[in-house]
């Protein structure tokens, strides 16, 4: 954001303070993260910046947890022949990897198509029952987790209960944990999209009607564009939710269904195991390749379309 | 939508129900799980053919309550803390397991005066006996000046320093009293009287200023290592760890520990119960139980095991003098006692949580 | 020319009035027609199953269909009667068929929620019902004093009912005197009140600091060309999908005595080596760890609000003649209430229930109510631990109530 021509002094100094503020709060944010990084090289098994480790005495460093990592639940960790093969299929961490990756897919797919729809329904005028609904609604992010956990390992052991008959399980199944989480989801995606539909000028949609186009492609020509944002971030928050759910999975999950953050709190009781650090560094990593190709491939997008960005 | 429906339902018929060859064991995770998988698992399946399928947890007795009740119960093993199978045990939620179905010793001795005394109950057959013990970095101090008794953990004058305390009344207060000179034995008949009770509270004050309170198990070791403390009470089998693998200058005050046993049990409506008791018997004989206590320093609870029990694994020293159980650990020390425990938990944890939040 | 008295009509000669309606009614029935799959899926995966747990908040049939002698004699006299030999028959026969089904752990389970030590007690005299004769009283007696204490007779009364207000009572800090009457517990005993109170008084704390920190940079961010913004919101999203349990580990590392902010300070020559700040295993703590969280909550929506804002509103006030900060207050501010409303909800509602990171870096304050929740579950008090959550519930929507209906979350949206 320039500063516009017209500013004066005062401005000029306020603005240089902002972005020094805006500074401090992103490196509050990012903190952890450096931190964290070098931590995951750590010879020890302890959250510690050992004297090795700040002598860069190479001694100090390690990659002993990245190696445990990959290695518990393989067959044969030291095989010449067929280690990708079977770190792909028994490691514990690569199944715990793919367990978070299917659950938060899912999930945040449901979450956020029927959180959308609800909040589309939800921000219209003549929506009635509007607070009662809305409170129903976000009840699961009030909850405490251990208790909709239990309520739900009840109800999926015979979710035929309510109509008195019974029909097979939802526990130990992959339903029962997308369902549970897309539950969690929900209000997320409510709260946020409702939000951004507020600022949204329902004028548009009657132009758009009275022009001839019918509700469906308003829907995605003109409202879409502009609550998107809302949406993108309502979808963050459900896959999130579902990426570091603990409690959930350990009731309904079986034990093959184990995900990331199940595996981080393993054993608690006894150490925390600096091999969450090597999977956060991963993610970390993972993740800002993610972004960038989405920003690179945005930007030749961009080009080829002739859009300076604005 | 279809095809979510398609792939989960794949999904969901990949989840069959554990055959008869196969058990599902929950337990703790962490290293303690691992011990238990080279001592239990391992051997059990190479003897019988039987899979062990290992699940963890934070506190099984929470999961399988709510299984049994759900009437939907999908493992076959627990491993529990004793308050917590003589409480499911009242509710009905873990079944009785007669001792006399139990092996004897190798010694011929059986299986119910085998186990020391008190540990073996109606529903739950004990694994080993872990300890809460103080424990400080040796560093610290000069050669034999360190911490010697339980009174020295409240002795913030001789020891100045934090101290690492549980959030959690129990074996806290036990501690407290010990520090303030009530011997081992009387301890509980004290805690049961009001000005007993008071007491404790009154000596946790004094260190109160001082304290640094944790809630996970992982977190003393982790205080000591980075000098947040100079003493934390803390679980022996981790301390040990940390001292024998890691080579950290960690000692331990045997003076006063609070001991208790965990063990295994088979809920009601276990899916292999038979196949699940078999376990339960192999995993409990003298044998196995002496396996385990050389992988993690928690004690076996047989007395035949005791002089099983060989060096610390991938080592040529003994793991015997490092067990809660071993006699020169337990001059000063103190079982945990079920039915104090099972009848005031609410009350006491209510109580203590009143006492850290008031200033 | 149409008489003046005569109704309006549309066109084709309905009444105006009539068609308003009509097309009210299905707009209605349009906008509840895109609610109701969503209502449907959280009735059946949440409302049911949870309703379901919260009832075991006043309902806990464990004494009362174990003992239904006793209960039957509880039921005939009022409270305050001395249990006489009938009462004391009752309860043997009790015992004997508790003893014969194996329940009387379970009964004394629910008696000792109500009354402490009352669990062994019942199960001890479980044991030894073999030893029951008449005279009753005396029999009873002989196994425990404590049963001529009109205490253990209340908690028993309480107990006697499936239904109860027991579990609320406790949850407000409440119990029953051994006359029957409501008191308050001991103040060494007082706990979920002001567990209540703290709760929401550190999580509405905690949403003001994200609230101050966010705006910032969300401003910046959504003022920013698109390239420079999103390589500034990975900033926001990398610590955001960091699990929980590592990002409290790593703020410990950075925070303990001889944790990196420290060592900085103390070679900065900010503090001396000798009084470091104390940052963590305390309130400090657990605010700065909670604050760190839950940020991306509050960014996030104010980002997608702000971004939508057009920029020339803005530029028309001050070519209109106001001042930087009137604009801003004026113009901007308002513009960007629905995301202040939204994250506000969201970092204020997560706070509440945050309970394992509170508990990790929070020390003896470190506790809240979420806590004690988790605590009563583990220890299989369902009841006591349904009553909390459901009061829980009860207060955070009444909040949310009073919220919507003071700041109107989607009404102040232009100021």
């Amino acid at each position: 954001m320039a500063l516009p021509t017209y500013a004066d002094p005062l401005e000029r100094a306020w603005h240089y303070a902002y972005l020094l503020i805006c500074g401090l709060i992103f490196l509050f944010l990012i903190a952890p993260i450096l931190v964290i990084i070098p931590l995951s090289f750590n010879a020890e098994p302890y959250f510690t910046f050992t004297e090795k480790m700040l002598t860069f005495d190479p001694e100090g460093y390690s990659l002993r947890w990245y190696d445990a990592l990959v290695s518990v639940g393989m067959q044969a960790p030291d095989a010449e022949t067929g280690w990708w093969a079977d770190m792909w299929r028994n490691s514990t961490w690569v199944r715990a990897a793919k367990n978070s990756l299917i659950v938060g897919f899912w999930a945040t797919i449901l979450a956020t198509v029927l959180g959308t729809l609800a909040a589309l329904g939800l921000s219209r005028p003549e929506m009635p029952y509007r607070r009662v609904i809305m409170a129903v609604l976000i009840s699961p992010m009030i909850v405490p987790i251990i208790i909709i956990a239990t309520g739900l390992f009840f109800f999926y052991s015979n979710p035929c209960s309510i109509l008195a008959t019974s029909c097979g399980k939802l526990t130990s199944t992959y339903t029962g944990i997308v369902l549970a989480h897309a539950t969690l989801g929900i209000p997320f995606v409510i709260i946020t999209v409702t939000a951004t539909l507020s600022g949204f000028d329902q004028s548009l949609i009657r132009a758009a009607a009275s022009l001839g186009a019918n509700p469906r492609t308003t829907f995605f020509k003109v409202v879409m564009p502009l609550i998107l944002p809302g949406i993108i971030s309502g979808a963050l928050f459900a896959f999130v939710t579902s990426f570091d759910e603990v409690v959930a999975v350990l009731f309904i999950a079986a034990p093959d269904q184990q995900t990331i953050p199940r595996q981080m709190w393993n054993g608690i009781r006894e150490q925390i195991s600096p091999a969450i650090l090597a999977v956060a560094t991963i993610l970390v990593v993972i993740s800002i390749a993610l972004l960038a190709s989405v920003e690179l491939l945005r930007r030749r997008s961009d080009r080829l379309r002739g859009v300076t960005g604005r | 939508m279809k095809r979510l429906l398609i792939l989960t339902t794949a999904f969901g018929a990949l989840a069959l129900p554990a055959t008869a060859d196969e058990i599902t064991v929950m337990g703790w995770g962490g290293a303690y799980t691992a011990s238990q998988i080279e001592a239990y698992h391992k051997p059990f399946t190479a003897a019988t053919g039987t899979t062990v399928v290992s699940v963890d947890s934070d506190n099984p007795a929470t999961p399988i309550k709510a299984q049994v009740e759900a009437n939907n119960v999908t493992v076959d093993v627990a491993i529990l803390e004793i308050a917590d199978a003589v409480r499911l045990c009242d509710e009905g939620v873990i079944i009785p397991i007669d001792p006399a179905s139990l092996p004897a010793g190798v010694d011929g001795t059986a299986a119910a005066d085998d186990f020391l005394p008190g540990t073996l109950t109606e529903c739950m057959v004990p694994t080993d006996i872990f300890s809460t013990i103080i424990a400080y970095d040796a560093s610290k101090y000069a050669e034999g000046e360190g911490p010697k008794t339980i009174a020295d953990f409240f002795d913030t004058e001789k020891f100045p320093g934090k101290r690492g305390i549980r959030k959690s009344p129990k074996v806290t207060l036990e501690m407290a009293l010990m520090a303030d000179g009530v011997p081992a034995g009387e301890v509980y008949a004290m805690l049961e009287t009001p000005e007993g009770l008071d007491r404790a509270f009154a000596k946790l004050d004094t260190i109160k200023a001082d304290a640094v309170f944790w809630e996970a198990g992982a977190q003393p070791p982790q205080l000591l290592a980075d000098g947040e403390v100079v003493m934390t009470m803390a679980y022996n089998g981790r301390i040990f760890n940390a001292a024998q693998q890691e080579g950290k200058p960690f000692d331990i005050v045997w003076d006063g520990q609070v001991y208790e046993w965990e063990g295994m049990s088979i809920p009601k409506g276990a899916p292999n119960e038979a196949a699940a008791l078999e376990f339960v018997k192999f995993a409990t004989s003298s044998e196995p139980a002496a396996k385990a206590a050389e992988f993690i320093s928690y004690g076996p609870p047989r007395k035949s095991s005791a002089s099983l029990v060989g060096n610390i694994q991938g080592t040529d020293q003994p793991m015997s003098p490092n067990l809660p159980t071993a006699t020169e650990n337990l001059t000063n020390a103190l079982a945990s006692s079920l039915d104090f425990w099972a009848d005031r938990d609410t009350e006491l944890g209510e109580r203590y949580n009143a006492w850290l939040a008031a200033n | 020319m149409t008489d003046a008295t005569a109704p309006l009509t549309t066109t084709d000669g309905r009444p105006l009035k009539a068609a308003l309606a009509a097309a009210g009614a299905r707009a209605r029935r349009r906008a509840l027609f895109l609610v109701l799959p969503l209502l449907i899926f959280v009735m059946i995966t949440f409302v049911i199953p949870i309703g379901q747990m919260l009832h075991q908040s006043f309902y806990n049939p464990y004494f009362s269909r174990n003992a239904p002698n006793v209960a039957a004699w509880f039921a005939g006299n009022p409270v305050g009667t001395e249990p006489d030999e009938a009462a004391y028959a009752a309860l043997a026969e009790d015992f004997r068929a508790m003893q014969a089904a194996k329940t009387a752990g379970e009964a004394a389970t629910r008696v000792n929620y109500t009354l402490p030590e009352t669990r062994s007690l019942i199960t001890k005299t479980a044991r030894n019902a073999g030893d029951l004769a008449p005279p009753y009283k005396e029999a009873f007696l002989a196994i425990d004093k404590k049963w001529a204490d009109p205490a253990v007779w209340q908690a028993m009364r309480s107990s006697s009912t499936a239904y109860t207000s027991d579990f609320y009572l406790i949850a407000a800090d409440f119990e029953r005197a051994a006359d029957g009457t409501v008191q308050k517990v001991p103040d060494k005993q007082r706990i979920y009140v002001k567990l209540f109170i703290k709760t929401f008084i550190l999580s509405a704390l905690i949403t003001v600091i994200c609230l101050l920190l966010a705006f910032p940079i969300a401003h910046l961010l959504a003022t920013l060309p698109m390239a420079k913004a999103n390589l500034l919101m990975i900033l926001v999203l990398l610590p955001f999908w960091t699990s929980l349990l590592v990002r409290t580990t790593s703020w410990i590392v950075l925070l303990q005595q001889k944790g990196v902010v420290n060592e900085t300070f103390v070679a900065l020559g900010l503090v001396g080596d000798g009084n470091r700040l104390n940052l963590i295993y305390n309130q400090t703590g657990t605010i700065i760890v909670m604050t760190h969280i839950l940020l991306p909550f509050m960014v996030l929506p104010l980002y997608s609000v702000m971004r939508v804002i057009p920029p020339s509103y803005a530029r028309a006030a001050r070519s209109l003649g106001a001042t930087s900060w009137t604009t801003f207050r004026r113009i901007y501010l308002p513009q960007t209430l629905p995301g202040i409303g939204a994250g506000a909800l969201l970092v204020f509602i997560l706070a509440v229930g945050y309970y394992i990171t509170p508990a990790l870096v929070g020390g003896a304050d470190g506790q809240l109510i979420s806590n004690l929740i988790d605590f009563h579950m583990d220890k299989s008090n369902w009841s006591l631990a349904a009553a909390l959550s459901a009061l829980l519930l009860v207060g955070v929507l009444l909040l949310y109530w009073l919220y919507d209906r003071l700041v109107g979350i989607d009404k102040l949206k232009l100021g």
